[in-house]
């Protein structure tokens, strides 16, 4: 048996910039509810389709009652009570896209939302760039990040093994995997990127200042719409991410991304 | 002493750890009502509009689309039809009787008709409303550039901001100091595509897009677009206006600078 190793798996701007960024998406996403939920509502192009979203969220007279209801592409689905909207025990019913329990401020109120949204998008660009500049600069992108040949040749085997919870050990432990690697590298270069351009493509003055966004996004509202599906693709990532850093070790995890440190389970014999 | 420093330390964190978690559970909603918060968050606006400003000349024209792009259904926001008596009886009359009043800072104000304010050089646009609620609607604008209006009232050189009195009270209050009122600075007063509008889609500007004459202010969203012009005031200083921010929307916490 080997015996048991501590390395030093994150940097001090990892740890840094992962927390800065946690916490400033958490509350762009919650104030971004906020705002979605002044115009529940999606459409493509440049300029808004009442009569035929390709997504929406409201109430509809269901006999007597009101009953929530999304739409998607003109299908309409039953969400009473989580989309659309909800009616409280006095019977009255609130018309909004997102309960307000996910939302910042936790009621109707969208200036503040917007000042939250705005305020936390500035770190997030801060934020982002100095985890960029310093990911270029340091080498933690080819050297971490960037896939080598044989981690593309090995993908198969690799999501294979975290299928059946088989996490690397040893050696192979003290890198990040090819789904790992992929995974940050899609999140820190297109999905982050993405709702920033996005984001930009909804303000009328960077539109008027850079209308080539316009062009590559597809119109301001096709660019809100993208903000919102690159919103839920952050959402789920961050998802998968938890329940990862849950079976993988969550003490082990946690810890590493706090002090640095990270234990590495010996790799089994070969019998 | 290494004793004394290590208890100093561990009250240190202690008091961090609380501070940090009554941050964290006295819940943001709290947060959001705390002045300070306010002022921090208040700041990205300056942030924003400063870098807004360095991006964009003044000259940038927001994008202009062609007639195949315009709404089929141009959503009418706010007021739509407002309830004041000299509106109504103007409105009825077909604004036959009505003058556009431009005052303040200005060397020779002027008070000018619907038929005065045709005669004048005009400006046709096919702009984007970007609402600041999200969505977007396409229209087509004529109207006389408000250059050209400032030009021949001639403004005094004190003068920073236009500032825009409107016919409607969206919340009904009865009381004339609620009504609407918009301000803008001088760039966006002096840009292009800043007009007056009397026309919308080819016909005279409907009372529920802000008949005889509304603002457009293309590079910025809807609320700055001031529906119901009734008065242009050239001032030095927006405190003793209102609210004091600006704006309607502005005193009930919107940013002055709307070009996000």
């Amino acid at each position: 048996m080997s015996e048991r190793e501590v390395i030093y798996r994150h940097s001090g701007t990892v740890r840094i910039t992962h927390w800065i960024n946690a916490l400033v998406l958490l509350v762009l996403l919650m104030s971004g509810l906020q705002i979605f939920n002044a115009h529940p509502a999606l459409y493509l192009g440049s300029k808004s389709t009442f009569d035929d979203p390709i997504l929406a969220m409201g109430a509809m007279q269901d006999g007597d009652n009101v009953k929530g209801v999304t739409s998607v592409f003109g299908h309409v689905f039953d969400t009473d009570g989580v989309f659309g909207a909800a009616t409280d025990s006095e019977g009255n019913v609130d018309e909004r896209g997102f309960p307000w329990s996910v939302t910042l401020p936790g009621h109707r109120d969208l200036s503040t939302g917007r000042r939250w949204h705005f305020f936390f998008a500035w770190l997030f660009l801060f934020n982002g760039l100095a985890y960029l500049i310093w990911s270029l600069g340091s080498g933690h992108l080819r050297r971490d990040l960037a896939p080598t040949g044989s981690d593309l040749k090995h993908i198969g085997t690799s999501i294979r093994e975290h299928a059946r919870f088989n996490f690397p050990k040893g050696e192979e432990a003290k890198r990040y995997n090819v789904l790992q690697k992929l995974a940050y590298l899609i999140v820190a270069l297109v999905l982050l990127p993405l709702m920033l351009l996005t984001g930009l493509a909804m303000s009328p003055g960077m539109d008027a200042a850079f209308p080539v966004l316009l062009d590559v996004l597809g119109g301001r509202q096709s660019a809100r719409t993208i903000h919102f599906i690159t919103a839920s693709g952050i959402v789920i990532f961050v998802a998968i991410h938890l329940f990862m850093v849950l079976v993988s070790g969550l003490w082990n995890n946690i810890r590493s991304m706090i002090t640095g440190r990270y234990v590495i389970k010996p790799a089994e014999e070969k019998p | 002493m290494s004793g004394e420093r290590e208890l100093h330390r561990r009250g240190f964190l202690t008091r961090g750890l609380a501070a940090a978690s009554t941050v964290l559970f006295a819940g943001c909603d709290d947060l959001s009502n705390q002045p300070w918060v306010k002022r921090v968050l208040d700041s990205a606006e300056t942030l924003t509009r400063v870098s807004q400003r360095a991006l964009l000349s003044p000259t940038a024209l927001a994008r202009e689309y062609s007639e195949a792009d315009l709404s089929k259904e141009f959503r009418a926001n706010g007021s739509t039809d407002p309830d004041d008596a000299d509106y109504k009886a103007h409105a009825a009359n077909g604004f036959a009787d009505w003058k556009l009043s431009v005052a303040g800072l200005v060397e020779q104000p002027l008070d000018l008709s619907v038929a005065e304010l045709r005669a004048m050089p005009s400006r046709t646009q096919i702009t984007r409303h970007d609402c600041v609620e999200g969505w977007s609607c396409i229209g087509k604008w004529k109207g006389v550039q408000l250059a050209a209006l400032l030009d021949r009232a001639r403004l005094k050189p004190n003068t920073r901001y236009i500032v825009f009195y409107c016919a409607d009270n969206l919340f009904a209050t009865g009381d004339d100091k609620d009504k609407y009122y918009e301000s803008i600075g001088l760039q966006d007063a002096y840009h292009p595509q800043t007009i007056l509008a009397y026309e919308m889609n080819d016909q005279t500007l409907p009372i529920a897009h802000g008949a005889p004459l509304r603002l457009r202010v293309e590079r910025q969203l809807g609320y700055k677009m001031a529906k119901y012009v009734m008065r242009v005031e050239a001032v030095d200083d927006l405190a003793k206006i209102g609210g004091g921010r600006g704006g309607f929307w502005e005193d009930l916490g919107y940013e002055w600078y709307a070009g996000i």
